[in-house]
């Protein structure tokens, strides 16, 4: 674990642990939103028939570099009607929010930030800090615009937070437990034993869970769309109704800081599907280092296939952004309270059910 | 129907109030209709089963350049007296037949009663009337500045005899 | 316990991404909810009709085109057409049949423009790009024509400013048959698209009466259910030769006169616009395209009111001859202007997205709406 071998390196456990939750954010998150705000240019520019950013270096591939370079400069404005300590608290508390996601999600079986064991509950509870921030960025920038998208940003991940609690739990009736390193050791194997195919229980009792998993896994999906404001879903930051929602009194590093917490949360809200549902970190046909003797080399491996897992997922929601229109508000809601939580509420009680045999 | 009969059939009507049919050397002949009467002949004209003319297809205001023109040494000039038009391109939509009204006012008082309660398409038509050539709809609804700034003191412009003024609002207009 | 509530104004515009320019709503809302719009507009006016009279009447027509940026073919055919029934000028037949090529096509790649945008409003971005390189391919035939790719001075008063390039035809066919696909895919990716439906269905529903009363023209007046096409119903040009259908909004996925029906009207008047372009090429018969065009316009005492149908709608001019070169008095029509003013009463009761869905499917062009 990489957590003991900082506190062998450096001999004290605390100095240890904050630099092992910082390693991700540097590791991992920041070079992610990096890349992902180019790929979310490229990928819809080549859906839509252009070529998107080719200017900055090797087809562009230097672009957000030179975006966050402008972003550093520019001026921080602060309107005189913004309720300061709030509109410079707001971006820190959503920046925050979702980067401690990150401590607990295991990236490799050898790295995680934090291995607690209420890891899936603990994420959930964080993610409600980003909800605040949110509200504060809407009311402290004292424009209407930024207050209507707040209080429908808000309104739709408290909303929506329901129906991804309730497959949670259905996950957790079938695995019996909230730590996710111990969620992602049970998915190991090949591929017939993610969660999606049913897991790792036996008998009869797999095949019936296979398809009650799909549905879980299609409500989860839908619903996480809905809690990183992603097209269909994107209503708070609507930007031919509101103009950009609730960040749109904020510039340079802030606004680059509620941008790097989207890019986050997008990829946040496809580690746990993927953890949930697609084995983690776990390769699906088993690991090359095993069979030829290397086993430094299965960690990279790890690393390898949740990137590509989690990478894959984050692509889905670009596809379906650059697809698909917005819903309404009404609209929204209706998806929540009629579709999603019903389902999900039935799948619980059938896989409930499943679990007893 | 053509015009000529419709005519015939407001003569009958209306009597005084239709002034004259006015047959034009090129383009179009019109109806020439008191302006306070304007609203009444147009309520039967659309309410009339025979002629149901539904459909306002166009309004506009003209400025008849008719005054006497009294030239400044700067080369501008007023017309003093002269008259204001206003032309009403009528349709009906099922009966296929068209007509034009118009009416004429002086510059001095230019009022005309407008016709917003027959057809809502008269409303934003009259006030850029208003708007542009000043003249004044009795009875409109909403009768503000459609097209120049509402706080434009400086006359209404599509007047023949309209000058820029020096100052809006502190900034400089002739450019 | 009664909660203090109060209706808030939200000011939309007039630099706002999806009032299609310089448009400013004053909504009145009732938390999300449309209480009362009104649209104030004028940042655009450009005095085009006080322009108009200090000009002579040829000189006019560049200033026609900068009124509907997105429809500058039919702006100028309007005005020719306006300024030949004055004359009482003859038209020498090939230039009708290219006039109604240039308005046909001008007439898809305004529609691409009103499609795609709708289609952005709705937060589908994709379909308005796709929609945007297929109206490159338009202007590209307008500029190999007219040597501009937006504002064209191409149509003039008794002719058109010169002849087609000797290619023109066989890449318009070409086009044609390029196009006629990309409809379909614009079908299958926006307008049977669920959430699309949902979004524009049972939206700003305008009734028939309601919006011959109103003045409302086009595809908009169309949608409602009314079959009125000035070509058919007014035929000019050489409209009368041609075989092509009116389509009318059905309700097929709501109410007639619906946003969803304002919007496929336009997509089913692309198809008929392919139909006219198609027949147009085979029928063009060869000649002198500037051979009516007068020396010196200097038309009689009188007044004229032209009109086409133009594809936002009745696109109509009202000239005031004085007997001079200028002219006295020129009132545009505009069908934007014109059907804007109904916007508010289409408004009322809806959210606040359905004032951008509502606005996207009327289809307005600001320069027209100011001139």
């Amino acid at each position: 674990m990489i957590f003991d071998f900082f506190a062998k390196l450096t001999g004290s456990e605390i100095l240890a642990s904050i630099i092992s939750a910082l390693l991700p954010l540097f590791l991992f998150i920041l070079p992610f939103a990096l890349i992902a705000v180019l790929l979310e240019r490229k990928v819809s520019a080549h859906m839509q028939d252009r070529l998107g950013p080719m200017r900055v270096g090797y087809h562009g591939l230097l672009q957000t570099i030179a975006d966050i370079l402008k972003l550093i400069q520019k001026e921080d404005i602060v309107a005189d009607s913004n309720d300061k300590t709030l509109f410079n608290i707001a971006p820190l508390l959503v920046f925050a929010g979702s980067y401690a996601a990150f401590a607990a999600i295991p990236f490799t079986s050898s790295y995680i930030g934090s291995n607690i064991n209420l890891g899936l509950f603990f994420i959930i509870g964080i993610s409600g800090i980003v909800v605040i921030g949110i509200l504060m960025a809407g009311w402290a920038s004292n424009n209407k615009y930024t207050l209507l998208g707040a209080m429908r940003c808000v309104a739709q991940m408290i909303s929506f937070e329901i129906p991804t609690l309730m497959v949670v739990v259905t996950i957790l009736m079938v695995t019996g437990t909230l730590n996710l390193n111990e969620l992602t050791e049970i998915q190991s194997g090949f591929f017939w034993n993610w969660m999606i195919f049913g897991g790792a229980v036996p008998g009869i009792a797999k095949i019936l869970l296979i398809p009650f998993m799909i549905i879980a896994f299609g409500v989860i999906y839908i619903s996480t769309l809905a809690e990183v404001n992603r097209t269909p879903f994107d209503i708070p930051e609507a930007e031919s109704e509101l103009v950009s929602g609730y960040h749109t009194e904020y510039s340079g590093m802030k606004f680059a800081m509620f941008y790097l917490a989207e890019y986050a949360n997008m990829f946040a809200v496809s580690a746990i599907v993927v953890i949930l549902f697609f084995g983690g970190y776990q390769s699906p046909v088993g690991y090359l280092g095993n069979s030829i003797g290397l086993h430094w080399l299965i960690p990279i491996e790890q690393l390898f296939w949740f990137t590509f897992k989690g990478v894959g997922f984050v692509l889905l929601q670009m596809w379906l952004r650059w697809t698909l229109p917005r819903l309404r508000v009404d609209q929204l809601m209706a998806v929540c309270w009629k579709y999603l939580i019903p389902i999900a509420f039935v799948n619980l009680l059938i896989v409930g059910l499943i679990t007893l045999i | 129907m053509t015009d000529k009969e419709i005519f015939e059939i407001l003569k009958e009507k209306f009597g005084e109030a239709i002034i004259e049919f006015v047959e034009a050397q090129a383009g179009e002949n019109y109806i020439k209709i008191n302006p306070l009467e304007i609203d009444k002949v147009c309520a039967f004209l659309f309410s009339d089963t025979n002629l149901h003319f539904d459909s306002l297809v166009n309004l506009s205001g003209v400025d008849d350049a008719n005054g006497e023109k009294k030239t400044e040494e700067d080369g501008s000039f007023e017309y003093i007296g002269g008259t204001l038009s206003v032309f009403y391109h009528l349709e009906s939509t099922d009966k296929r037949h068209k007509i034009t009204l118009g009416t004429t006012v002086e510059k001095d008082q230019p009022d005309v009663v407008s016709v917003t309660d027959v057809w809502a398409h008269a409303n934003w038509h009259e006030r850029e009337a208003f708007d542009l050539l000043g003249i004044n709809f009795l009875n409109h609804p909403d009768l503000r500045r459609i097209l120049m700034p509402y706080d434009w003191d400086a006359g209404h412009p599509l007047r023949k005899d309209y000058k820029d003024p020096e100052y809006y609002q502190g900034m400089k207009v002739p450019y | 316990m009664a909660l203090n509530t109060e209706e808030m104004t939200l000011n939309m515009g007039p630099q706002h991404p999806s009032t299609h320019g310089v448009l400013r709503l004053e909504l009145r809302l009732d938390g999300e909810f449309i209480v009362d719009v009104k649209s104030h507009i004028g940042y655009l006016h450009r005095c085009f009709e006080k322009h108009a009279e200090a000009m002579t009447y040829p000189q006019v027509v560049p200033y026609t085109d900068r009124m509907d940026y997105l429809a500058s073919m039919y702006n100028e055919f309007g005005y020719a057409l306006t300024v030949e029934k004055l004359l009482g000028l003859e038209i020498p037949e090939r230039v009708e049949f290219i006039r109604v090529i240039m308005g046909e096509l001008q007439r898809i790649a305004s529609h691409l423009v009103a499609l795609g945008t709708y289609g952005a409003d709705i937060g589908a971005v994709t379909p308005f790009l796709f929609c945007f390189r297929d109206r490159e391919k338009i202007l590209s035939l307008f500029e190999m024509t007219s040597g501009a790719r937006l504002l064209y001075n191409y149509i003039w008063v008794g002719g058109v400013a010169r002849d087609l390039p000797p290619d023109f035809l066989r890449l318009t066919k070409e086009f044609v048959e390029y196009f006629k696909p990309k409809i379909k895919e614009l079908n299958d990716l926006l307008s049977f698209n669920k959430i699309f439906i949902d979004r524009t269905a049972n939206i700003g529903i305008l009734p028939k009466d309601v919006a011959v009363n109103y003045g409302i023209t086009g595809p908009m007046l169309r949608a409602s259910g009314m079959k009125w096409d000035l070509r058919k119903d007014d035929t000019y040009s050489v409209y009368n030769k041609f075989d092509f259908d009116i389509p009318v909004g059905d309700g097929r996925m709501g109410t007639v006169g619906d946003s969803w029906d304002r919007y496929y009207v336009r997509i089913l008047e692309m198809e008929q616009s392919l139909r006219i372009i198609e027949q147009a090429v085979e029928q063009i018969p060869d000649g002198d395209v500037s051979s009516a065009i007068p020396r010196r316009i200097k038309p009689p005492v009188g007044q004229v009111y032209g009109r086409v149908e133009n594809p936002r709608g009745e696109l109509g001019y009202f000239i005031v001859s004085d007997g001079s070169v200028n002219p006295k008095r020129i009132k545009v029509r505009g069908p934007s202007f014109v059907n804007l003013a109904i916007f508010g009463e289409l408004c009322k009761g809806h959210m606040i997205a359905d004032v951008i869905a509502i606005l996207g499917s009327i289809d307005i062009v600001l320069g027209e709406v100011d001139r």
